[in-house]
């Protein structure tokens, strides 16, 4: 399930329309996976307040998206562009990667919110492409 | 047995009352035809679903989100025995419909995600939550039958 031109085109145009409110969605979309799929608290107990405004939360939601960013900007071979991270993710962080469906199921759920008219189901399909490459390419160095 | 907080209960009953299931059954299923296009193998016989705008225009597609979103109904309205309310509806669904039980969590995604646009702000994680755990309850009781 390859990124096509159009799919490309699609996500980078959805990305310029939402990206100067990427801290707020990257905030919103974690402190939302917190309380939706609790499980993922087990990743944070080293964070005071797991709360929706909470400086580790808002902080943490910002590199989630600046992660995202890069993602973007390396759209054409996304393994590549997020090696780094995904050795980051293997080898540190370790997170189960079954874990980067759920928080972008709630980036998702949070763009919708914030911009209804224009996550139409076009864009959304793109863009959970994206997702899933990103994905991909972050399990990239797990094993 | 599924446990219900009175938050949830009451978030959902508002929900479900403030939805439009004439628009969002539809707006759901058309989604999720199209995000989730191997979804299609189960309506050869619905027509024209050949690209996005044929799908969304499709008045049979249309006609079958509504009644989802009505099957939906009767899991609000019997929210303390779910597995019962949908045994025959999972028979249906494997005996005769042969769908894949996957196919209920990616329904389920999509429906969240309308949802969301629908509500804007007052879908807060809370009820984002509510709304989920209701839609994974419901579709546990129609993977049951299967076997």
């Amino acid at each position: 399930m390859s990124l096509t031109d159009k799919d490309k085109a699609t996500v980078k145009a959805v990305w310029a329309k939402i990206s100067k409110s990427a801290d707020a969605i990257g905030a919103d979309a974690l402190s939302r996976m917190l309380v939706v799929y609790p499980q993922t608290k087990t990743y944070f107990s080293h964070w005071p307040d797991l709360g929706p405004n909470s400086a580790s939360v808002k902080n943490h939601g910002k590199n989630v998206m600046g992660g995202i960013a890069l993602a973007v900007s390396k759209i054409d071979d996304l393994t590549a562009g997020l090696l780094e991270l995904s050795e980051q993710h293997a080898f540190q962080l370790r997170v189960d990667p079954a874990n980067f469906k759920i928080l972008s199921h709630c980036i998702l759920v949070v763009i919708a919110g914030l911009f209804p008219k224009d996550f139409t189901p076009e864009a959304h399909v793109a863009v959970d492409k994206f997702f899933c490459g990103v994905s991909l390419a972050l399990a990239e160095r797990y094993r | 047995m599924v446990v219900w907080t009175d938050f949830e209960r009451s978030t959902i009953q508002d929900i479900f009352s403030k939805m439009d299931y004439e628009v969002v059954g539809p707006a759901a299923l058309t989604r999720c035809l199209i995000v989730y296009p191997w979804t299609q193998r189960y309506f050869g016989n619905f027509g024209n679903l050949y690209n996005a705008a044929a799908i969304m225009g499709n008045p049979m597609v249309a006609k079958h989100g509504t009644t989802i979103l009505h099957g939906l109904d009767r899991g609000v309205k019997n929210m303390d025995d779910l597995k019962t309310t949908y045994a025959e509806l999972s028979v249906l669904h494997s005996e005769k419909l042969h769908v894949d039980p996957d196919n209920f969590k990616l329904l389920s995604d999509c429906l969240t995600i309308v949802v969301a646009a629908r509500f804007g702000e007052a879908f807060t994680a809370e009820v984002q939550a509510a709304f989920q755990k209701f839609l994974a309850v419901v579709v546990s009781s129609l993977g049951r039958q299967y076997h």
